[in-house]
């Protein structure tokens, strides 16, 4: 056998319409299938060129964000200073003072040689450093008399020197900040007191004003968002699948029906800043909710994700093979049966993703925020109950991420990158979130 | 032969379950059937034969009303069953498809347990009081659709997961689960081996002591062993409608001679 068929190769001419030799037509058809290929390699390639260049950028502006320059600071709470503290007009003005003591205390024990005292010293501290020892008194009055270590933000033109931002040319004509300051904070950082860490605050806390954005933090505007995609989830949800449902398998065909599907396709493609004006007419002015609060805003981005639910959870229905609607119904179940028993969990898996992919939209929207009122300086404390916070004025994760990119001081600049990072990884669970969704109703048939 | 005699007999004095009058069926503008009349005998098997189009399909859906489910369909005349005008307003169709089960060309099992198609039909519509009784019901449907001693082991598989003839079997149970008085089938066979054929064939013929069997069949061979009666279909009309020993020995009509002696087709 083998024999032979080397023969065959070997001595005699190829045959006509041998297997061997491929006709010219055949290699164009190869060479046009080669051809398709690398384009189909280069599209993704660029794709990922992008995203590479964009998650790089993303990682290396953002991530020095999560970290943050504090100043560590033994204070000795006396209560005599505490109690006159508390009895003055200017209270925060007191704990200053308390704080600068401590400073330069702590200064001089490091063996850190300065002409710099009181005020002038304290201008390496944040703002936040008074509010936050009150803060800590007021909830630890069994503390007073005792010493404490505490851990204040550095302020943000430290942090900046920190992390690369500053340089003692810049602050010629910075009057927050001299460059005999970072000789100083040089030694204290050899001393050990000064440092970089991670900083739980920015995840966490309240954004701050604008000539404190060390002490700025995303966590109300993620409770923001939080407040809005539960508006969205028990809105658009019902409302998105249930007008799809009817629409799909019970609504007769007829001009009025196909008039509304013409406009549905047509809602999905209205610009994000019309439902927002929409939104502001209706809900705010007519309506008159509370400006702001994340209920307007959730409502607002229900109106603009129910296009997107209701045409995927049309397509997920319509992807049903019909043999499954009419087993159901020769079997004698109404069309309500067949669509819930049967349809919908084949269903499922489609309208899931759709759902999925409306939300984190609508995670991600800014501009009809902006209408509402959404963006800003709005909340500082975590609402009262869970109830309130969807009545109480907020911000959300995108709006607080447009906000902070738009503030003068470069500190802010950074913290933007690092909210987008903070966004994208609540993007990235809610795909994950559909993609284990829909493995875990996926069902062959 | 004796037997067929005896079937044969038996019908004779049968009544009449079905009856259709001047039945026109449209899709859209299309007339798909044009203007049947024939009256069903309970209790009987009759086979609807005739070309690929001819409407024979349609017209079984026709019966149960599964054509309602067709928006472009739209059917005159009229149909009874037991002398009740089917199409009437007061008329429920699910009332109607509970009294009148039906087997698709194509098998189409839910993709769910084995267990729970067979259990599907008599949950909806309450035919039993506790699992005991459904598990009856499940057993004795499987083993009539001659696929228990298949799949007794597996009843929480999925039924998708059959072979091709396994699901047909599995649909003629889920059909017969609902006890109907009539069952319909669209080319019940076509995706079965011979064996399994037989099988169905004898399940069929046992189907006809207790309910009106309508099947619609491609193949002369089975249409002759399995039918007391039946009818020719060719282009939307019935050109010929009779005891199945009369339609394959002696048609009356030119086409229907053509067509079982594989003349046209
Ligand atoms: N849903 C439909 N919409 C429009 N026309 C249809 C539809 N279903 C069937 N028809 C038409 O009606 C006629 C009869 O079709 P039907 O399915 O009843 O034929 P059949 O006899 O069952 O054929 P087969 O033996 O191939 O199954 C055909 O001309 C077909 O094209
Ligand atoms: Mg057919």
């Amino acid at each position: 056998m083998t024999d032979t068929s080397a023969n065959g190769q070997n001595n005699a001419a190829p045959k006509k319409n041998s297997l061997f030799v491929q006709d010219a037509r055949l290699k164009r058809r190869k060479s046009a299938e080669k051809r398709f290929q690398w384009y189909g390699i280069g599209a993704i390639s660029i794709g990922c060129i992008f995203l590479v260049v964009l998650l790089t950028n993303i990682l290396m502006n953002g991530s020095s964000a999560f970290r943050q320059t504090f100043i560590d600071l033994p204070i000795t709470l006396n209560a005599e200073e505490i109690e006159a503290a508390e009895a003055s007009m200017l209270k925060t003005g007191a704990y200053k003072n308390i704080i600068y003591a401590a400073l330069e205390e702590q200064v001089a024990s490091k063996g850190v040689e300065t002409e710099m005292s009181g005020k002038d010293l304290g201008k390496i501290m944040s703002d936040s450093a008074p509010g936050e020892l009150r803060g800590f008194v007021l909830a630890n009055p069994d503390a007073i008399g005792t010493t404490v270590d505490f851990s204040f933000f550095a302020s943000s033109r430290v942090d900046g020197y920190f992390k690369g931002r500053v340089e003692r040319a810049d602050l010629v004509n910075d009057k927050n900040l001299d460059a005999a300051h970072l000789d100083i904070i040089d030694q204290l950082k050899d001393a050990g007191i000064v440092g970089l860490h991670f900083n739980a605050e920015f995840i966490f806390g309240a954004d701050a004003s604008d000539n404190r954005p060390e002490q700025a933090g995303m966590g109300l505007s993620i409770l923001g968002s939080f407040y809005m995609m539960i508006v969205v989830l028990l809105l658009a949800l019902p409302i998105g699948v249930g007008a799809a449902i009817y629409l799909e398998e019970f609504a007769p065909q007829s001009k009025f029906t196909d008039v509304i599907e013409v406009n549905i396709s047509n809602l999905a493609a209205v610009p994000s800043i019309v439902f927002g004006i929409l939104g502001l007419a209706i809900f705010i002015q007519t309506m008159h909710f509370t400006k702001s609060a994340p209920l307007v805003g959730g409502l607002v981005l229900t109106l603009m994700t129910l296009p997107t639910i209701i045409i995927s959870t049309r397509a997920a229905l319509k992807a049903v093979p019909p043999s499954i609607r009419e087993a159901a119904l020769g079997l004698g179940a109404s069309r309500m049966q067949a669509v819930f028993d049967h349809v919908l969990p084949l269903a499922m898996p489609g309208i899931l993703t759709g759902t999925i992919i409306g939300l984190a939209q609508a995670l991600g929207e800014t501009a009809p925020l902006l209408l509402i009122g959404m963006v800003g300086f709005l909340a500082t404390n975590t609402p009262e109950s869970f109830i309130a916070g969807f009545d109480t004025p907020n911000s959300a994760m995108p709006a607080q991420i447009y906000q902070w990119a738009s503030r003068a001081d470069p500190a802010f600049y950074e913290r933007a990158w690092g909210g987008i990072i903070i966004l994208l990884f609540f993007l990235l669970a809610m795909n994950i979130i559909a993609v284990i969704l829909r493995r875990k109703f996926e069902r062959r048939w | 032969m004796n037997d067929m005699r005896y079937i044969e007999r038996a019908t004779d004095m049968n009544e009449t379950k079905i009856t259709a009058r001047d039945v026109h069926v449209f899709y859209g503008d299309s007339e798909a059937i044009k203007g049947v009349d024939v009256d069903i005998q309970a209790r009987a098997v009759t086979a609807f034969i005739g070309p690929s189009g001819c409407g024979k399909s349609t017209f079984l859906r026709t019966i149960n009303r599964m054509n309602d489910t067709i928006p472009s369909c739209r059917v005159t005349g009229g149909i009874t069953l037991d002398g009740e005008d089917i199409y009437d307003k007061r008329v429920d169709v699910v009332q109607l498809r509970q009294k009148i089960g039906m087997v698709f060309q194509k098998p189409n099992p839910f993709p769910k347990s084995i267990y729970d198609n067979i259990a599907y039909g008599p949950r909806i519509h309450g035919l039993t009081k506790n699992k005991a009784e459904m598990d009856e019901i499940i057993e004795k449907s499987l083993r009539r659709a001659a696929i228990w001693d298949e799949v007794k082991d597996r009843l929480q598989a999925p039924g998708t997961g059959l072979s091709g003839g396994q699901q047909q079997r599995l649909c003629i149970a889920r059909a017969i689960a609902t006890s109907p008085e009539v069952l319909l089938m669209d080319e019940p066979c076509s995706a079965l081996d011979p064996i399994a054929t037989a099988q169905v064939e004898e399940l069929i013929d046992e189907l006809r002591q207790e309910y009106t069997v309508v099947i619609v069949t491609h193949s002369m061979q089975q249409a002759a062993r399995v039918s007391q009666k039946t009818a020719f279909f060719h282009l939307g009309h019935l050109v010929e409608y009779g005891d199945t020993s009369d339609i394959f020995t002696n048609p009356k009509d030119q086409r229907t001679e053509s067509y079982i002696s594989g003349k046209i087709g």
